[in-house]
């Protein structure tokens, strides 16, 4: 018989644990970011108070010290930019910016410093910088603390974007986003930090680009996006009693984004529906369907449609909140107007 | 400093009612009831009050993250405000906000934010407005020792001393921005002096005593109203609770914890109070329950208010326009 030898962690220790094992590997790997170390400065056992918003960086500190583990002023204009300009330097920096929603004070180190260098520069510099955020909704953290922001992202030349659902996939992409030469956003959804998934302790990574297929389907294909993952493999399950075969991909990375995976996929069901938790206007959502729209236009039977979040913020009330992200049932009734 | 026994009273009623509003958020919050999270301005109510008390209800006030103390110091009503923190229809912002985004338009409070150092520039719009208009009106920020260290501080006390702009810029620096000490992420000891940079004035009050804040801040209001430009207010203060309600709050321990709160402004104030004879135990007792039935029905209030209509999350997305 065989033994469980598996080993389950949440995505939180996840990626703390990539980050641990990309510093073990790579002196040039630095963390920074508000909190996470904690109680800087303050010694004994009031420093390492926080380890991140949600301990993700508590392991550092401890065993790399604060040259390499460093907490940041609330300054993002000015520890993301130092992040590019550390990376363009030879440091792999990943810094934390908390909210994906606070990347708008850092928006300018984004996308016309980060974004824009290689190219401008003719190629003469490598920009291995990791920029890891928290997202989604679905806590009543309302407006200026929910938000997705992976599609602002993916719209910009330059920037990778990684949005894992899993924590096995989230340990593997951050390491792989670490050592990857380009920056990367690194989207961590709030929903998934503390679910449990087998995670091998090893260090391991895996390619940007590369789409997961979660669960097998012939009669439609949905492409869904970190948290909403898991509502469309509910979603397939419900559908499945009524005789509908849903396969469901994970594209883990929307920049790059791996179409060659998802025209597959649509070329045998003949429906795609895809599951995005942002507003659609020029969306992830919108990208896929426009792909699948070009390239893959004769297999389709029925329209393409997107199951989003309405053209909103993310208001406060749960009330509210609650018809905000995608719901099982939304998902399920588009698939039934297609299928 | 020269102050009526009217205005200790004011001071008083307004720091009071904070301190039993947050103390009624955060044994609610406990329960489950209130959504999201909360963060609360126990320990800090001289900063609002002294600041607050030398306004008008046509001037401007933006706000933190830590907000809830600013909008009583600027006359919100304490129903919609709970109302609004519990999420329901008739609360300030019809339940879209929340603690983080509670705001009213109608008192100049232009909102709590969920940004740090997300409300210093639009205060300083506020002030431009006021000059452009040609009004008297002035607008304070009020920010913490963390949002000190935004880039947007050092843009707008630029921009209002070049505009010489009616502007308070009020620092509440109380000590640690979540778990970082303000000696660890600023590189001065006193943000006040930061002002020199910017050929403004800088001053500092303490805020265990609100009679200092009042008379800083009237100083600095009747600058900003004379059209003599802005000034950054640092006030040192204290947050004798976590950062949010459920911090573990591990970088500070039991022992600090007693010292802040042996130093509250409330208690002194209250102390002088009774010392000159401006009211006796009895009328604060009698003002205590007053404020505590206050808060009572604010929570029955936000109980009994509708969460709102999930068919109407679309609304309020762009303003309604009034036709021009
Ligand atoms: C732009 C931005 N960065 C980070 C945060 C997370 N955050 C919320 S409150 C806070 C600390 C703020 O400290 P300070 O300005 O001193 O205000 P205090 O909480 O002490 O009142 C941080 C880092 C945020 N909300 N917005």
């Amino acid at each position: 018989m065989a033994v469980a030898t598996e080993r389950s962690l949440s995505m939180v220790n996840a990626v703390g644990e990539a980050m641990r094992q990309a510093m073990e590997a790579d002196p040039t790997v630095i963390v920074m970011g508000e909190d996470v170390v904690g109680g800087a400065g303050r010694g004994g056992s009031k420093e390492n108070a926080m380890g991140g918003s949600f301990g993700a960086t508590k392991s550092l500190y401890p065993l790399f010290g604060g040259t390499r583990v460093r907490d940041t002023p609330i300054s993002e204009a000015g520890f993301v930019g130092a992040g590019v300009g550390a990376a363009a330097a030879g440091l792999r920096p990943v810094v934390d910016a908390m909210w994906a929603d606070f990347t708008g004070l850092a928006f300018d180190q984004i996308y016309n410093q980060a974004g824009k260098m290689s190219y401008m520069f003719g190629g003469q510099v490598r920009l291995p910088l990791t920029i890891r955020v928290a997202m989604g909704s679905g806590l009543s953290a309302a407006a200026q603390h929910s938000g997705t922001l992976y599609a602002i992202y993916t719209h910009l030349p330059g920037i990778k974007v990684v949005v894992p659902s899993t924590p096995y996939d989230a340990k593997g992409l951050l390491l792989e986003a670490i050592f990857d030469d380009s920056p990367v956003l690194f989207f961590e959804h709030l929903k998934l930090y503390v679910a449990k998934g087998p995670v091998p302790q090893d260090p391991y990574r895996i390619p940007l680009g590369v789409a997961e297929v979660r669960r097998a389907g012939s009669d439609v294909t949905i492409v869904a996006i970190a948290a909403m993952v898991g509502r469309a493999l509910e979603a397939a399950e419900l559908l499945a009693g009524e005789g509908i075969s849903v396969e469901v991909i994970d594209p883990r990375t929307l920049s790059p984004l791996d179409e060659e995976t998802i025209l597959g996929s649509v070329e045998r069901t003949g429906g795609l529906v895809v599951v995005d938790e942002s507003p659609p206007h020029c969306s992830v959502a919108s990208e896929i369907a426009a792909v699948v729209g070009e390239k893959a236009f004769d297999s389709l039977n029925g329209p393409v449609r997107r199951v989003t979040a309405p053209h909103t913020p993310v208001p406060f009330s749960p009330s509210l909140e609650e018809a905000y992200a995608p719901s099982v049932q939304a998902i399920v009734d588009a698939v039934r107007t297609i299928c | 400093m020269d102050v009526s026994a009217d205005t200790l009273r004011s001071l008083h009623r307004t720091m009071l009612t904070i301190r039993l509003f947050e103390q009624r958020v955060a044994r609610e919050f406990r329960t489950g009831e209130i959504p999201g999270f909360v963060h609360m301005y126990i320990g800090e109510e001289a900063v609002a009050a002294g600041i607050c008390a030398n306004l008008r209800d046509d001037d401007y006030v933006t706000s933190t993250h830590r907000g809830h103390g600013h909008c009583i110091a600027k006359g919100c009503e304490l129903d919609a405000m709970m109302a609004e923190i519990y999420g329901r229809e008739d609360g300030l912002c019809k339940g879209r906000g929340g603690s983080m985004h509670i705001a009213d338009f109608s008192r100049g409070m232009l909102g709590a934010n969920a940004i740090v150092g997300g409300g210093i520039a639009l205060a300083t719009g506020a002030g431009l407005a006021a000059t452009v208009r040609g009004t008297d009106q002035v607008a304070v920020a009020f920010f913490g020792d963390g949002a000190a260290n935004q880039g947007v501080l050092h843009e707008s006390l630029n921009l209002a001393a070049i505009w010489r702009l009616p502007v308070i810029y009020v620092c509440e620096n109380n000590g640690f921005a979540e778990s970082t000490p303000a000696a660890y992420a600023t590189s001065v000891a006193d943000v006040a002096s930061r002002a020199a940079g910017y050929g403004i004035p800088g001053t500092i009050a303490d805020g265990r005593d609100v009679l200092e804040v009042l008379a800083a801040a009237r100083d600095a209001v009747a600058r900003a109203r004379a059209g003599e430009g802005p000034t950054l207010l640092e006030v040192k203060t204290y947050r004798f609770m976590g950062h949010f309600e459920g911090d573990p709050e591990k970088y500070r321990d039991d022992e600090e914890r007693k010292e802040l709160t042996a130093n509250d402004a409330l208690g002194s104030l209250e102390a002088r109070i009774l010392a000159d004879g401006h009211a006796s135990e009895a009328d604060l007792d009698a003002l205590r329950g007053e404020i505590e039935a206050a808060v009572d029905h604010a929570v029955e209030f936000a109980r009994a208010s509708a969460f709102p209509d999930p068919s109407t999350i679309e609304r309020y997305v762009y303003p309604e326009q009034v036709a021009q």
